[in-house]
């Protein structure tokens, strides 16, 4: 990226969440308030069809809003935002989640990796080290499985492939405003495996994640084995895919060098 | 015979009921040509049986019902298919719309914000004006400063108000 200006905004899918987005919005402003790094950094929350007052609260907020008008899903969501800052001239996209799970303070730490192993998508993983967040049982075992796959797939060592804290930079934003899939676990899995296989380059940092505010995630047996087969195909539709994103990609390489 | 009488209804009214739809433009063309063309293999079916029974002993097949049961169940999936694309294709143009209607939406707020943002100002340099009548050098409205590019919400100007 030869802007000289680095941009960056805060994407906050949100989906009913009017309990815990002010809140976070509050930290973030703080927290970008408080680092000379995010001093210009914007933020948008994007309300997934939300039938409460989240769109409200977050304009109230003062931020930018995208309010879809029907419920897309978070990956649905996140392509909104990515166009959003393709079309704004942004350099560097934050997901965030709108549930206080993802501590703003990390967002630092995502950059810095970014940065240092020149990046284009950076995972804020849980499981890495830092924090005591952890699932049990068989809902881990199959995201370890997944987290397996995907370090093979993106050639880099994953342990949280289904982490929604992540930042997005230079090639990756026009891929992603246009092919960030909607599916289930396609912001996760299906992300993770169309940016491997247009050759950007993913890494992880670890971060502490925070219990949701609200809302227990599933740990039975029964739909950890839900989650784990439809992870899996999830992950086998992406890799066999056709990859038209590579050929595009192919294309605007030779442009490039033919320039 | 009133079995056959039967199967020859039905194959009538189902022609007749595919051929309304068309008209009354409920089915689009695009699906129209498979429609009338299935139409057209019952009626002759219901009207000639004796056009399975020779496909039947052509195809090898020994129970000419069968050959039926078969092309259909074929006939019916082909079509779930085809309507599972057009429907995950439909599905992908929506989530477009929504975005680019979510993304219309913001960019409209945050100029009629703009827009409220210099009434206000104006308006306030006005009232300036007027509290100040012994003050020539007050600037006209429209050379007063305003953020345009602010998509921040404005109150309400006093002009609102009055």
């Amino acid at each position: 990226m030869s802007s000289s200006v680095d941009r960056a905004l805060i994407v906050i899918p949100a989906w009913n969440e009017e309990a815990a987005l002010p809140g976070v919005l509050a930290e973030v402003r703080a927290v970008c308030a408080s680092r000379p790094e995010l001093a210009s950094t914007d933020v948008l929350v994007v309300s997934d069809g939300s039938r409460d007052r989240t769109a409200e609260l977050a304009r109230a907020a003062g931020v930018a809003v995208l309010d879809l008008p029907i419920n897309l899903g978070v990956g649905g969501a996140m392509r909104a935002g990515f166009k959003y800052a393709v079309r704004a001239g942004y350099t560097q996209v934050v997901q965030l989640d709108a549930d206080g799970q993802h501590d703003p303070r990390a967002i630092t730490d995502l950059m810095a990796a970014a940065r240092e192993h020149d990046a284009d998508l950076v995972i804020g993983a849980r499981f890495a080290g830092a924090g005591t967040y952890e699932a049990r049982g068989p809902r881990r075992a199959a995201m370890r499985v997944l987290a397996g796959v995907l370090s093979r797939v993106t050639r880099t060592r994953l342990t949280d492939a289904t982490s929604g804290f992540k930042l997005a930079r230079g090639r990756a934003l026009p891929l992603f405003a246009t092919e960030y899939p909607a599916e289930y676990l396609g912001d996760t899995v299906e992300a993770l495996v169309l940016a491997a296989r247009a050759g950007l380059t993913v890494r992880q940092v670890p971060v502490e994640m925070r219990e949701r505010q609200g809302g227990q995630p599933s740990h039975g047996p029964l739909k950890a084995t839900v989650f784990l087969l439809r992870a899996v195909l999830a992950l086998v539709v992406a890799l066999s895919r056709p990859s038209q994103v590579s050929t595009a990609d192919r294309g605007e390489v030779a442009t490039g060098a033919a320039r | 015979m009133s079995g056959y009488v039967t199967a020859l209804v039905l194959t009538v009214v189902t022609v007749g009921s595919i051929v309304y739809l068309l008209r009354a433009r409920r089915i689009r063309e695009k699906y129209a040509a498979i429609w009338i063309a299935l139409a057209i293999v019952v009626l002759v079916i219901g009207a000639f049986p004796a056009v399975l029974e020779w496909l039947a002993a052509a195809l090898g097949v020994i129970q000419p019902v069968n050959l039926l049961f078969l092309v259909t169940g074929l006939v019916l999936f082909l079509v779930c298919v085809q309507f599972s694309v057009e429907i995950s294709q439909l599905e992908e143009e929506t989530r477009t719309l929504a975005e680019e209607i979510a993304l219309l939406s913001a960019k409209v707020d945050a100029q009629a914000a703009a827009t409220q943002a210099v009434a206000a100002q104006a308006a306030a340099t006005t009232r300036a004006a007027l509290d100040h009548p012994t003050d020539g050098s007050v600037a006209p409205a429209s050379a007063t400063p305003v953020d345009v590019d602010d998509p921040r919400p404005t109150a309400p100007g006093p002009t609102e108000r009055a």
